[in-house]
């Protein structure tokens, strides 16, 4: 318990560095808001009305406190650019990215697992060799490219889905998930081949155990060892690894949305950073720094729950 | 003798063929990359122009030359800005310890909670947009990797014969850190800045493509790439092209990484 409590201060006082971070360096390269909304015509008694309006007259560490207090009360502002608020443009777009985001989740789970397993049982072998070299070249590929690759490849050769044009819900699941898939997989590739070459590495590395020797010289199959022994002790760096990527995710999430033409979170992000969108910026960074630094937590949580070992300090301290 | 390492092998052989055709692109190139040609636009490959020509007429070819030269630019100067800061700090946090030490620490893990690309972003969108801004942005977001790695280093090595003995002997801080540490790390610093340098190709390839990245005057291959995805249907070897430049640049540094960690083993 002290342990939890530990890490959620440490997450506290990260979330706190964060958002001073983010809000001073918005707030000194934005310049003046309510000049740009009203344009360079606007009278001086309305430019300063509107200053007053959005509290731009306080000094910047007063606006700071202001603006932390009304985002822990779920009150993020308001768009410079939609005149809408934060809260609801964000909601509106992140159905996509966590569609997204999860589906490439899944692929990755789905296919590195059972892969690094089998590369692992037969390592040294030819499919392991294969499948190395093949991790080595997948790795080398950023997804911005992979997801151009498959627009032309799927979209505009085999017409699988058409480019640039995102269906919603209302046009039927499958297609909407359809739409998805190939921007979803040209993110989990580069992460697959890690997610196959660190299990196969843990494997690998636990099979030398002396519990491993143990068993083998009572008799026991190797394929019996592998599965209720091995694997187990390789879920902890494995749990933690698959945090990160689902924090990683997220970044990635934010490139591949404008290949593929995804209305996400990811485009709310860059749209609202080149129309210098203050708020909804401020907002969208210190949300997606959170989710980063909970996944990580949750992973440890995790680990510690598989592992008690880890929790009294014979596994190192993390 | 040493077992054959095919990855240390390729990888080099990729790097230095890649290094010579950036090379090769600063000094010439067989069209001028921003020559138009109105009586050669779009064309496929041929042997005239190697890679096609893009809607203008440009030869595709010198442009990923110079756009390669100016992500390989970026990348290095950013693995340069990480590799220096982050060894000093590593260097000196690790040998000494203490407060200082701590407090850096802490704040190292509070940088890592942020999401490396998020964090790029929100300094180039500050900085504002051009090579050696976003070179200043991406070498702080991989200061705190380096350091982390070095300061681990410098911490083991510290207790070590070899330190003492050095100690003993009067010899100065700044001779122990760099003359009898550094030397002794250097693998493990080098398979990190081949890890870096990819990450640094990559970044530099995804900010450029969201347009925040280099200015349009020096196109390189992420800002090619993000043009080439306009004409995708009527010019694909232009995106093919581009694409396959970043892959082979990649893929030669990340097979010599590979090859210097087996080698450890």
């Amino acid at each position: 318990m002290r342990y939890t409590a530990k890490k959620i201060g440490m997450l506290l006082l990260t979330m706190l560095l964060v958002s001073v971070f983010t809000f001073f360096a918005f707030s000194l390269l934005s310049g003046d808001a309510a000049e740009r909304m009203l344009g360079t015509q606007a009278t001086p008694e309305r430019l300063e009305a509107l200053r007053v309006q959005l509290g731009l007259n306080l000094p910047l560490p007063q606006r700071y406190l202001n603006w932390l207090g009304a985002f822990l009360r779920g009150d993020m502002g308001l768009s410079y650019q939609y005149k809408l608020p934060v809260s609801t443009l964000i909601v509106q777009r992140l159905g996509p990215t966590l569609s997204l985001t999860a589906m490439a989740f899944l692929l990755i789970v789905l296919v590195s697992v059972p892969v690094g397993v089998t590369t692992a049982k037969y390592a040294g072998g030819r499919l392991d060799r294969i499948v190395t070299v093949f991790n080595q070249l997948l790795m080398s590929v950023p997804p911005l490219f992979t997801g151009i690759l498959f627009t032309y490849v799927f979209g505009l050769l085999l017409r699988l889905f058409v480019t640039g044009a995102f269906p919603t819900w209302r046009d039927g699941i499958g297609q909407y998930l359809g739409y998805l898939f190939f921007p979803a997989l040209s993110i989990a590739l580069p992460r697959i081949a890690m997610t196959v070459r660190l299990l196969r590495g843990c494997i690998l590395e636990e099979a030398q155990r002396d519990y491993v020797r143990t068993s083998m010289s009572r008799g026991r199959s190797r394929g019996d060892i592998l599965y209720r022994h091995v694997l187990k002790n390789t879920l902890v760096p494995l749990i933690t690894f698959l945090a990160l990527t689902v924090a990683d995710l997220v970044a990635g999430s934010v490139i591949i949305e404008q290949v593929f033409s995804v209305p996400g979170v990811g485009r709310l992000l860059l749209s609202s950073i080149s129309n210098r969108d203050t708020p909804v910026v401020q907002a969208l960074v210190v949300i997606l720094a959170f989710w980063v630094v909970v996944c990580n937590l949750a992973g440890d949580l995790i680990s510690r729950r598989i592992d008690p070992r880890l929790g009294h300090g014979a596994g190192g301290q993390t | 003798m040493k077992k054959k390492n095919l990855f240390l092998t390729v990888g080099l052989f990729l790097t230095a063929l890649m290094i010579l055709l950036i090379l090769v692109g600063y000094l010439w190139t067989p069209y001028s990359p921003m020559a138009m040609d109105a009586t050669a636009l779009g064309q496929r490959p041929s042997l005239v122009h190697l890679m096609g020509t893009d809607k203008f007429g440009r030869d595709i070819f010198s442009r990923v030359l110079k756009g390669a030269g100016a992500t390989f630019f970026v990348a290095f100067g950013t693995v340069l800005i990480g590799t220096l800061v982050g060894t000093l700090v590593g260097a000196l946090t690790g040998y000494f310890g203490g407060w200082v030490d701590e407090v850096l620490m802490r704040l190292n893990d509070a940088l890592s909670a942020f999401p490396s690309f998020l964090l790029a972003l929100v300094l180039i969108s500050v900085l504002g947009p051009g090579r050696y801004h976003l070179m200043l942005a991406l070498g702080i977001v991989f200061i705190p990797s380096y350091a982390r790695i070095v300061r681990s280093e410098f911490a083991r090595a510290r207790s070590q014969n070899y330190v003492k003995s050095a100690q003993l002997m009067g010899a100065s801080v700044p001779r122990i850190l760099f003359v009898h540490i550094l030397p002794n790390i250097w693998q493990v610093l080098l398979s990190a800045i081949t890890i870096g340098f990819n990450n640094a190709v990559l970044s530099e390839a995804a900010m450029s493509y969201l347009n925040i990245g280099v200015s349009p005057d020096d196109a390189s291959l992420g800002y090619m790439l993000s043009d080439s995805q306009t004409y995708l249907a009527s010019a694909p070897w232009y995106a093919m092209c581009t694409g396959l430049m970043i892959v082979l640049l990649i893929l030669g540094v990340g097979l010599i990484g590979e090859g210097l960690q087996r080698r450890q083993l």
